[in-house]
């Protein structure tokens, strides 16, 4: 068992020929990921890599291939578009890389994903999902890796890792896996301030799993997702959390790389954000080389 | 991206919500023609002097003063302003060069009320926020009387309903003025909900939004942040910059492609990835803290650098006169960590390497960076985690300082 990817997720991939999309596919299929499909509008009829079918759409993709879960590479003015496209063909899983989207058009997404959640919950369907934008993606050791992350430093096993940032997922992954454990499934939930999964949505996924046997969180300055992440930990979860929280040094109202990640009129600091952890009950690692031990400590 | 208050109100012009008349001015001379066409084509002497300077705050430290004598008294006045060094409470204690200004004519208002639109992170929804409390600083206004503050969120489907408007309108007491005034107070939030959406603006502020004696609302103040993502749909934005007011190296860094921001400490670092850069600035800060040792920037090169764009950011970390010691990070995923070492060695061979170098490469082509680095024959100390680059960096420039 895992979280949101595993054996059984077929996969699309929206800006298949693009460079990124290209590129990223060819490592996905690699790692043993199964794309079953592309999408790149007007190159529909084509095979890439000579076998991976190319649509026009996403819902012809769908529907010749059966896929469930779609990851988008298409750059940043047609991106919120391409997310619409497959809420609209009913994609469970929706996984967005691209970088750089601006935060009307996530308004506009985010509205309709509600929608789609809402009516999916009242008709006892299941819920419809994003992840991202501005993120490395979801990968589950061993059976399937959708998005940007390094395979190779990953280990199945039984640790959940869920982070708005990239790298420091790599970070966290590569000091697990130098301590000998592994990962149940890792989440890059993305650096926007308007995204789709939240930390609180993938703590519970991750609290329900029976695989999963602790979790690394990893926040950063801006926002309130992480505070919601601790009321979420204090009320359910009974699976130890360690947590790392970027941007203690970072000065207020200015933008660190990520378009999330700013302190603005006092609100979104580290401090804060690391005594509502404490105060929930997670384990707060002192920096960001004891992640993986900070969890360790709390497992025996 | 920030704009000064004169270019937001020709923004705000566009869209319909009242400004007063006014007119930029880069000299004394072009300050006092401007004050003269405004007292001939408003027929009263009053006009305002405003510097204009990204920061705000700028009335507190001596940025905005009234002409009551129309054109010589506002020719007296922009001698004064053009060219001070304004501070603000939100320019640092070096203050700010005044370059600009903006002449404006003077109007006497019956009530000064504040009115924001930001993007509330934890909605997802655009905030319309509102006070009486016009013209004070709104996080003092928010920390001591929340109360005082009227939200209402928007619908990106229906945009900002007439309702909404009506609410916070009667909510700050308009009725008093009368219906006319509830409706103008109407067209002008309605108004300034497209143009936060069309012109992607991240933040919008009004302080004070004023009422007159004839009953009218007007924006007597400007602020407008764009979302910076949005940028490839508004060709007009590169206009709009005012280089002057940017930090030259993070204006640099930026036209080269990578996220960096100036600090003020000694150590400068180069990481791939927003979130390990900003774990970096923390583990330096938290090994060296006793030691005066910190961060001198923040600088992500991303994920898709080129060996081109790595060269001109550690080139930038060199050329830095307060750096100390150098710290390269990289986990690499996408980043190759070969492009990584060749970037860092074509930089420090061009430069010149007169600071110690602490260097930590893991992920991927890690075995083919290291060998690089080796056989570059630079001085470089490798490290096999985060806390040990830490580490050695600290210790480096503490034996520095001690010689």
């Amino acid at each position: 068992m895992s979280i949101l990817v595993g054996k059984d997720t077929k996969l699309i991939v929206q800006g298949i020929t693009g460079g990124a999309g290209s590129f990223h596919a060819k490592q996905m299929i690699e790692y043993g990921t199964n794309v079953v499909g592309g999408v790149t509008p007007t190159r529909g009829g084509e095979k890439f890599e000579g076998k991976v079918p190319v649509f026009d759409t996403v819902k012809q993709a769908v529907s010749a291939t059966g896929a469930n879960a779609t990851v988008i590479f298409v750059p940043p003015p047609g991106a919120a578009d391409a997310i619409l496209e497959a809420l609209d063909a009913n994609i469970e899983l929706v996984i967005c890389i691209t970088e750089g989207i601006p935060v009307v058009d996530m308004l506009g997404v985010r509205r309709v994903l509600e929608a789609a959640q809402a009516e999916a919950r009242a008709n006892g369907k299941s819920i419809p999902r994003l992840v991202g934008p501005n993120c490395p993606g979801v990968i589950t050791p061993g059976e399937c890796k959708i998005g940007i992350m390094p395979g190779h430093i990953h280990k199945k096993g039984n640790i959940g890792v869920v982070s708005r940032s990239g790298t420091l997922t790599y970070e966290a992954v590569g000091q697990l896996t130098a301590l000998g454990i592994g990962q149940s499934t890792c989440v890059g939930i993305g650096g926007d301030p308007v995204n789709g999964m939240d930390f609180v949505d993938v703590l519970e996924l991750f609290q329900n799993d029976p695989d999963t046997h602790g979790v690394i969180m990893i926040g950063e300055i801006g926002g309130g997702a992480e505070e919601r992440g601790a009321e979420y930990i204090k009320a359910k979860m009974t699976k130890p959390v360690a947590a790392f929280i970027a941007g203690t040094t970072a000065p207020p109202g200015k933008r660190m790389g990520h378009a999330g990640a700013i302190i603005s009129g006092g609100q979104g600091t580290a401090a804060a954000k690391i005594a509502a952890l404490e105060a929930a009950g997670a384990k707060v690692a002192p920096t960001p080389s004891d992640m993986a031990s900070t969890l360790k400590s709390m497992m025996s | 991206m920030k704009i000064h208050e004169y270019q937001g109100k020709q923004v705000f012009a566009k869209y319909g919500v009242p400004v007063p008349k006014g007119y930029p001015a880069f000299t004394v001379d072009e300050a006092e023609a401007a004050a003269k066409r405004l007292t001939s084509e408003t027929g009263n002497q009053l006009v305002v002097v405003k510097a204009q300077i990204h920061a705000g705050g700028r009335g507190k430290g001596g940025g905005v003063k009234v002409a009551k004598g129309g054109a010589a008294e506002a020719r007296q006045l922009a001698e004064k302003i053009l060219g001070m060094q304004l501070v603000t409470h939100q320019t640092g204690p070096e203050g700010t060069k005044v370059r600009r200004l903006y002449i404006e004519q003077g109007l006497e208002m019956v009530q000064e009320l504040y009115l924001g639109a930001v993007v509330d992170r934890d909605k997802r929804r655009i905030a319309f926020m509102a006070s009486t409390e016009g013209g004070m600083e709104i996080e003092k206004v928010a920390e001591e009387s929340p109360e005082k503050i009227l939200t209402v969120h928007v619908d990106p489907v229906n945009g900002l309903m007439p309702y909404q408007a009506r609410e916070l309108a009667f909510g700050l007491g308009l009725m008093k003025y009368g219906k006319e005034t509830i409706a103008k107070f109407v067209r002008l939030i309605s108004n300034l909900y497209r143009c936060v959406v069309e012109e992607d603006c991240s933040l919008v502020e009004i302080n004070p939004l004023a009422v007159l004696k004839n009953g009218d609302v007007i924006a007597l103040d400007a602020k407008i942040n764009f979302d910076d993502n949005a940028e490839f749909r508004h060709k007009v934005w590169a206009e709009l910059q005012d280089r002057d007011e940017e930090d030259p190296v993070e204006l640099e860094a930026k036209e080269a492609g990578l996220n960096y921001v100036s600090l003020d400490g000694n150590v400068g670092c180069l990481v791939n990835g927003a979130g390990l850069a900003m774990a970096t600035m923390d583990i330096i800060k938290h090994a060296g803290e006793k030691h005066g040792v910190a961060p001198a920037n923040f600088l992500d090169v991303g994920g898709g650098a080129t060996q081109e764009q790595v060269t001109k950011a550690f080139s930038m970390i060199l050329k830095s006169p307060k750096v100390k010691a150098i710290f390269v990070n990289i986990f690499g995923g996408i980043m190759k960590c070969d492009v990584i070492a060749n970037g860092v060695v074509a930089a420090a061979k061009e430069l010149g390497l007169k600071v110690p170098l602490v260097v930590r490469l893991e992920g991927t082509n890690v075995e083919l960076g290291r060998k690089i680095l080796n056989e570059s024959g630079l001085a470089i100390q490798a490290a096999s985690t985060m806390a040990d680059g830490a580490q050695k960096i600290v210790d480096a420039v503490t034996k520095g300082a001690g010689k």
